[in-house]
């Protein structure tokens, strides 16, 4: 099936969410559910503004961590994956400890590193890049290796040096992995901030969206927490887009995920 | 002076298995050679070795009475067209085709006429600003043709480029390869299933049989250049085409009575 229009494309999922918001609102309505219960999505709104200016500072400090930890993420996974791809013997010997910072839950590794790393916002940032890193390194791990046997070949033909071989040809090959790892990046970065933020339970200045949820969940401020919450899942999906913006500009003309409809 | 001389070149893969005996083959400038026969006969794996993507096990290669060391020299230079097109898909037309001068440290100002000169000369000049998906299967081979022609090679190298394309874009691009390889005096070597196609381009026809890879017969063919339409519809094709086809089929036999 495929879109008619891309302003349908677009409306959709608006009109979708519009819809169930509706039903939200008229379910708790009619049926008298207390708002400490479940609040309605008119009284989060409500609590939405009036929070403004913490919930701002809030999503600040949490969104400074996830870009923090993102970054780092690509930064050191991409190292990690050129390393990988130079030597079978090394991806083979480090590999299975890759994959073992990726199966550890970061909830059971954040107050160990909480403890180790003084610095609230340094301890944050690391908990989130742990969670982040490994889509980054597999991926580009496996893009670097996934050239065309015959573009290698051609390239050994032609007497091209490794480091040609690597900017014109593994680097290239590489780039829809490596955005697709991004992608994934990205999103665990956020979930990591804020499972980190949970864990240190820190408040003050640099208190983050997680710990205006904790907060509102002890005073019984129901909307407060939804209204964190919808500020969360909105960063989430922001950062989810603005990965889709980047693929597209990258891969854009050839690469069949950033493919739009033929012209 | 021979442009490829293999004395006695064999290779075993590290499995074990012998893809060629030891073959001798010495190809004489302006030749157009095709290698044929039924599969496992090694003609991919001689044609590797002629390429020098493959070392012999035994035996030599030698390009213009040397070693591989100063291939790439003016008077020596190789360029290899493979099955597939084998193109960079995140670079346009023009990009793909400079790879090879690029690579040979070219500055751009002096590669793009001659990228220019190659894609005309396969009546591509209008996609220079394409992505390789934007054009057919048999425009994609048209632009590795172009890559294979920007650097002037003298030993024009091709693994059944056509192989994958329809009869009609085939023999269109056997005509152009044709008349390119008659006006630059190319030397060239050419691996094909087709018979027809081996007839219609080659001077000489190397006929191969498997078990182990060799060389089963030659087969010379006078038709002078250029050929066209007419050389393909005439009766002295249609004999030519069937000589070769029983010789092809004597040596699909005799490789496969060994086994």
């Amino acid at each position: 099936m495929t879109e008619r229009t891309p302003g349908l494309r677009a409306a959709a999922p608006v009109a979708v969410g519009l819809l169930i918001l509706a039903l939200w609102e008229g379910a708790c309505r009619f049926g008298h559910v207390p708002p400490y219960l479940f609040p309605t999505p008119s009284a989060i709104a409500l609590r939405l503004v009036e929070q403004w200016p913490v919930l701002l500072r809030a999503l600040g400090s949490t969104l400074l961590i996830t870009v923090q930890a993102f970054v780092l993420a690509v930064v050191l996974g991409t190292l990690i994956a050129f390393v990988f791809v130079q030597n079978k013997l090394i991806e083979a010997s480090f590999f299975p400890y890759a994959v073992l910072l990726q199966v550890t839950p970061v909830v059971a590794v954040a107050p160990l590193i909480i403890i180790l790393v003084k610095n609230t916002a340094l301890s944050l940032t690391i908990c989130a890049t742990v969670v982040a890193i490994f889509p980054v390194i597999s991926n580009t791990t496996i893009g670097l290796h996934s050239v065309d046997p015959g573009l290698l070949s051609y390239f050994r033909m032609n007497k091209a040096t490794r480091l040609e071989t690597l900017l014109r040809l593994r680097i290239p090959s590489a780039l829809p992995f490596f955005l697709a790892g991004l992608r994934i990046a990205s999103g665990l970065a956020l979930i990591g901030a804020v499972v980190a933020e949970f864990v240190a339970g820190t408040g003050g200045q640099s208190a983050g969206l997680a710990y205006q949820i904790l907060q509102a969940g002890f005073q019984l401020d129901i909307p407060l927490m939804f209204a964190a919450l919808f500020l969360i899942a909105l960063t989430g999906v922001a950062l989810y887009l603005a990965m889709v913006a980047l693929n597209n500009a990258v891969l854009g003309g050839w690469h069949e995920s950033a493919r739009t409809e033929e012209t | 002076m021979k442009v490829v001389e293999l004395r006695g070149a064999d290779k075993v893969f590290s499995n074990g298995m012998r893809g060629l005996a030891p073959i001798d083959l010495a190809v004489q400038p302006g030749e157009f050679v095709t290698l044929i026969g039924p599969s496992g006969c090694g003609k991919s794996t001689l044609l590797k070795l002629i390429a020098n993507l493959l070392g012999p096990t035994a035996g030599e290669v030698a390009w213009w009475g040397e070693n591989f060391g100063r291939v790439g020299e003016p008077g020596r230079r190789i360029a290899f067209v493979f099955q597939e097109p084998t193109l960079m898909p995140w670079s346009r037309v023009e990009a793909n085709v400079r790879l090879p001068l690029d690579l040979a440290g070219i500055a751009p100002a002096e590669a793009a006429p001659r990228v220019a000169a190659a894609l005309a000369q396969v009546e591509l000049s209008g996609f220079l600003r394409h992505y390789p998906r934007q054009l057919s299967g048999g425009m994609r081979m048209r632009v590795s043709i172009a890559r294979a022609l920007v650097t002037g090679p003298d030993l024009l190298l091709m693994d059944e480029p056509f192989g994958a394309l329809d009869e009609f874009t085939r023999n269109r691009l056997d005509d152009d390869l044709l008349r390119l390889s008659f006006e630059r005096r190319l030397t060239t070597i050419f691996v094909t299933h087709s018979l027809y196609e081996a007839v219609f381009l080659s001077t000489r026809v190397i006929v191969m049989a498997a078990n182990p890879g060799r060389i089963y017969a030659e087969f010379r063919i006078d038709e002078p250049e250029p050929r066209g339409d007419d050389f393909r519809s005439s009766a002295r094709f249609a004999e030519l085409s069937r000589e070769l086809s029983q010789i092809l089929h004597a040596a699909s036999v005799a490789g496969a009575a060994v086994q």
